[in-house]
């Protein structure tokens, strides 16, 4: 079973998004990004995966900037292999450019499966899995909990929805995975484990080319209002409640019958 | 101009609000760009439940493979009457059902999908899509293309449109299988809440005074449809379990609505709770850390606001 | 396993001396010890472990250990339990030791805490085996350089509020005398900010040469490293040590002990070797030609920072500091200088705090606040970062709030220096 996982770094929200107010584009070249963290999700069920039934894991990410860490990274986790793929890429590359990029590559490959976070925080045009699967004409169930091996080269899932429900799938490979969480919290590779291994295994380096056009032209980022400091509620109990009420009315958080 | 088509969703109790809110917004739309609505739904009684819809149009497939939702073969069906229909706009609420089945169909038919969708607005007959991206962080203002879009569209972004329709029903069958087989749907287990799954949390910080108190907090959950989860004082009081706890030492919680109760807002509680969507602070101290968290803040006494916050939930 | 038996010689001389009798009674080489110790030659195999095997379980341990005062551990407990098999490894023992260093100066025959955590942590770290807040402490310090998960663009913010010009090395340019170690809970903590505004201002008054770092400083990381993150600690270090030298100082000057621990006697190892005091020695020094024009008619007792106290051996220039403020009274608790209790927060405690309630009656930080309180303090005054915010929440969950005030000897300092009308001393 060769399982690949898709990964990619994201704007960093703990620093500043940096925008350019006036012309609304996000100035990609000033933002620290981090791995995201449903793709961590969907890592740590690949190795769980691998130490459960000896599949072979790849961890895969396109080169929009420096994703090296991420890689030595899976790789200190328990990763088999990394590749980057390489090309004419900046941090601006949409999730649509990405995921051609990236399904071009797994249909070259013999993967059985393909798992990666089921969405992104920086998603404007969609989540990678079903992109990918989309792509490759392959199966895809999303928010996923779980994936393990059944018999007959099958895959088991578990699929959540809303209010707690939760489906048991069953899949032929191939077929691509949208991880919501592992079974587990991502595991922790030290630093020390990581350096070693940024010193003694090599990334492998597929270069791909140029990418489809993006599929939005002109997307356009403002700030929602501030919010600052709270707005205080004055009045006694009965007119602070009153306003709390209109308040959740107003962001359609009142229960509904 | 194709029509716009809504990708429905049910759940035991019926269609669900986001897609009544789709509903409602389609029509709006269609009506200034001068195309059709088109509702799809699927599984057993789809044509029941969708036939007083205010849409122009009902496709129904409601037939073997569609006993329970199955992400692969309702992506078959919809591949297939997006082929024959040719909608402009493809609209699902952004659920499970959405991640799947608006980024597969994407990814099949090639064309530009917009998540995260919270808003639509037209202008010179031209559409907009509003995005919340960056944990809504920012506003992404998407302009749709000429030849349309899909969007999964988040729940809560509109009213809910009326079920005053009288739709033409269709209903479809074919072959949609797929290698994917669901086995069973399981009910979720009645055990201890997940603070970090609960949409709406009441939290409860020193102010809540003593253990005979937290009855008021329960109730006000309650009748909100949200769960009591606290701040660290309260856990080592022994007063809730550990599995309540909001901050650095318990959970990250990333709620609809945080209400937090007499909490000081320490900087490891903050931690906990800040990315939350609304934060309403109640602390008799009106300079108390929490406020600057917070979206709104009161100083009344949180003993009294309870009681009388649950009473007002609970009769409307 | 052979039973020991009796054996008596009917003469028996040793060293010349006749011991007939029955005094000459004795046993064959007995077995003392039936157990099997391959548990615990798992854990002195470790390097740096070696010394829990020198434990004979004498137990002057159990009696100075904070952690055993609220809770069922102690250095010799570990050795006892290591020996019947629980692995070290496995027990949540390994995250309850501060690193206090209060067994180490009681301990005979030199089993070293201070060693034997981190390596043997280090190793359950690489086991996956650590709690999960711990390695998210580890993680932000990784990715932002601090433990807390702040961003690293805003490490300097804080100066903005010191009302005083705080240089930054980067901007200056030119040497300076005092390189200011801020650390990070006295860049980014609410309370440690008002610390840092409080020492920046002290700084200014007395015409301190001074800049820092700003936000090429990154965490000092010795909590790290004694929490069990080595290879952390020693990424942080050549960072810290490659910023540092592009810079020309005559010294260092720490906020936090933890920092002055690793100036002092890791960084040198990595090449890292400058003169390093921690600020109350920096000033204790300077002290004559502080002028102060307040004073504060309080009793005041304060808490010795394990890693400037037993670690470090520095008691006097924090109480020079407090006795200079005039109308202050100083009383010592029963646990001060060598014999200090412990905030709880070192040795990665500081992020451990859910995964300690567990095993603990109460905090030590609540034990300390109660011992304060006892001994009549109005004030418990505080020289290290991690201990004000765990002591003013221990204030307030003991009851003691409006009782007693926590407050760092910077801030006091500055406060009878006129240099800290915004603090509220009641």
């Amino acid at each position: 079973m060769r399982v690949a996982v898709l990964l990619k770094a994201v704007p960093d929200l703990v620093e500043e998004l940096v925008l350019d107010e006036e012309s609304g584009s996000l100035q990609y070249d000033e933002m620290s990004y981090v791995p995201s963290e449903w793709d961590d999700q969907a890592l740590e069920e690949a190795l769980i995966l691998k130490e459960e039934s000896g599949a072979q894991v790849t961890a895969i990410a396109v080169s929009t900037g420096d994703v090296d860490t991420m890689l030595f990274t899976a790789l200190a986790k328990g990763a088999d292999h990394v590749v980057k793929i390489t090309g004419d890429f900046d941090a601006s590359m949409s999730n649509w450019q990405q995921a051609r990029v990236l399904s071009d590559y797994v249909r070259e490959q013999d993967f059985d499966m393909v798992l990666s976070g089921v969405q992104a925080i920086d998603d404007v045009d969609g989540q990678i899995p079903g992109l990918v699967a989309g792509f490759l004409n392959w199966p895809h169930a999303s928010v996923v909990t779980e994936v393990r091996m059944g018999g007959d080269s099958k895959v088991l899932l578990r699929q959540e929805y809303s209010g707690g429900l939760v489906a048991e799938i069953e899949v032929e490979s191939p077929v691509v995975i949208g991880v919501q969480a592992a079974r587990k919290p991502p595991r922790y590779a030290s630093v020390a484990k990581v350096r070693q291994v940024a010193k003694s295994v090599a990334i492998e380096e597929v270069s791909a080319g140029a990418p489809a056009g993006p599929a939005f032209a002109d997307i356009q980022f403002v700030r929602p209002v501030a919010a600052g400091r709270a707005e205080m509620i004055e009045g006694d109990v009965d007119a602070v409640a009153d306003r709390i009420v209109q308040i959740l009315a107003d962001h359609n958080l009142l229960r509904r019958a | 101009m194709g029509p716009i088509l809504i990708v429905t969703e049910s759940t035991a109790s019926g269609i669900t609000d986001s897609t009544k809110e789709c509903v409602g917004k389609a029509k709006e739309l269609a009506k200034v760009l001068g195309t059709s609505t088109v509702a799809l739904g699927f599984g057993p009684g789809a044509v029941d439940r969708l036939r007083r819809l205010d849409v122009n149009k009902v496709i129904a497939a409601e037939d073997g493979e569609f006993a329970v939702y199955n992400p692969a073969v309702c992506e078959n069906a919809l591949v297939q009457v997006v082929a024959e229909t040719a909608p402009f706009l493809t609209m699902i609420p952004n659920t499970t059902m959405g991640l799947d089945l608006g980024a597969g169909l994407a990814g099949r038919n090639n064309i530009p999908l917009i998540a995260y969708c919270s808003d639509l607005q037209e202008q010179d007959g031209k559409i907009t899509a509003v995005s919340q991206v960056f944990a809504g962080k920012l506003l992404a203002r998407v302009p749709v293309p000429g030849d349309g879009a899909i969007v999964t569209v988040l729940p809560g972004s509109w009213p809910t449109g009326e079920e005053t329709g009288d739709p033409v029903v269709e209903t479809i069958s074919g072959d949609y299988s797929s290698r994917m087989r669901v086995i069973r749907v399981i009910e979720p287990e009645k055990g201890d809440v997940d603070i970090t799954k609960a949409d709406i949390l009441v939290s409860v910080g020193r102010g809540i005074e003593s253990p005979d108190n937290l009855p008021l907090a329960d109730e006000l959950a309650e009748a909100m449809g949200g769960v009591v989860s606290c701040s660290r004082p309260v856990v080592d009081a022994g007063w809730l379990p550990k599995a309540r706890q909001v901050g650095k030492s318990g959970q990250t919680v990333k709620p609809k609505l945080y209400l937090a109760c007499g909490i000081s807002g320490a900087p490891e509680h903050l931690q906990g709770m800040r990315d939350a969507d609304l934060i309403i602070a109640v602390n008799t101290d009106e300079e108390a850390s929490i406020m600057e968290a917070a979206h709104f803040g009161t100083t009344v006494d949180m003993l009294d606001l309870m009681p009388a916050l649950a009473e007002r939930l609970r009769g409307g | 396993m052979q039973k020991a038996k009796a054996i008596e010689l009917e003469i028996a001389v040793v060293d010349g001396v006749e011991l007939n009798g029955t005094w000459n009674r004795m046993f064959e080489p007995r077995v003392i010890s039936e157990y099997d110790l391959s548990v615990l030659e798992e854990i002195t195999n470790i390097p740096g472990a070696e010394s829990l095997g020198y434990c004979y379980q004498c137990g002057k341990c159990t009696a100075v250990c904070p952690v055993d005062s609220v809770g069922d551990y102690s250095p010799r407990k570990i050795f006892r339990r290591t020996q019947l098999g629980i692995s070290l490894l496995d027990s949540p023992d390994l995250w309850l030791c501060t690193t206090c260093r209060n067994c180490l100066r009681v301990c005979p025959k030199e089993v070293n805490m201070i060693d034997i955590m981190p390596a043997v942590r280090e190793q359950a770290v690489l086991e996956g085996k650590a709690p999960a807040e711990l390695l998210t402490a580890f993680e932000n310090t990784a990715r932002y350089g601090n433990p807390i998960g702040e961003s690293a663009r805003k490490r300097a913010d804080w100066t903005k509020t010191a009302g005083v010009p705080v240089p930054v090395m980067s901007q200056k340019k030119a040497p300076v005398d005092v390189l200011w170690f801020v650390e990070c809970y006295p860049a980014y903590h609410p309370r440690g900010k008002e610390a840092s505004a409080a020492l920046a201002r002290i700084f200014a008054a007395l015409g301190v040469d001074f800049g820092i770092l700003g936000t090429e400083e990154k965490c000092a990381g010795d909590s790290q490293r004694m929490a069990g993150e080595r290879g952390l600690f020693e990424m942080l270090a050549e960072h810290n040590i490659k910023m540092l030298s592009k810079y020309r100082f005559n010294e260092i000057v720490v906020t936090d002990p933890h920092a002055y621990n690793a100036f002092l006697h890791e960084y040198p190892k990595l090449g890292g070797e400058w003169p390093v005091r921690h600020y109350t020695q920096f000033l204790a020094e300077k002290l004559a030609g502080v002028n102060f024009v307040k004073g504060i008619k309080k009793r005041i007792t304060f808490h010795d920072p394990c890693y400037l106290g037993r670690h470090n051996g520095e008691y006097e220039a924090p109480r020079s500091l407090l006795r200079a403020l005039p109308d202050v009274e100083l009383v010592e608790m029963g646990h001060c200088k060598q014999t200090s209790y412990c905030c709880g927060g070192g040795g990665g405690g500081m992020w451990l705090d859910g995964f300690t309630r567990d095993y603990a009656s109460e905090r030590l930080s609540e034990r300390r606040v109660k011992e304060a309180v006892e001994y009549g303090a109005e004030i418990l005054a505080v020289s290290c970062p991690y201990e004000v915010p765990r002591f003013e929440d221990a204030v307030k969950s003991t009851g003691h709030d409006g009782q007693i005030q926590v407050m760092d000897i910077a801030e006091l300092m500055a406060y009878c220096m006129g240099l800290n009308e915004g603090l509220a001393i009641s």
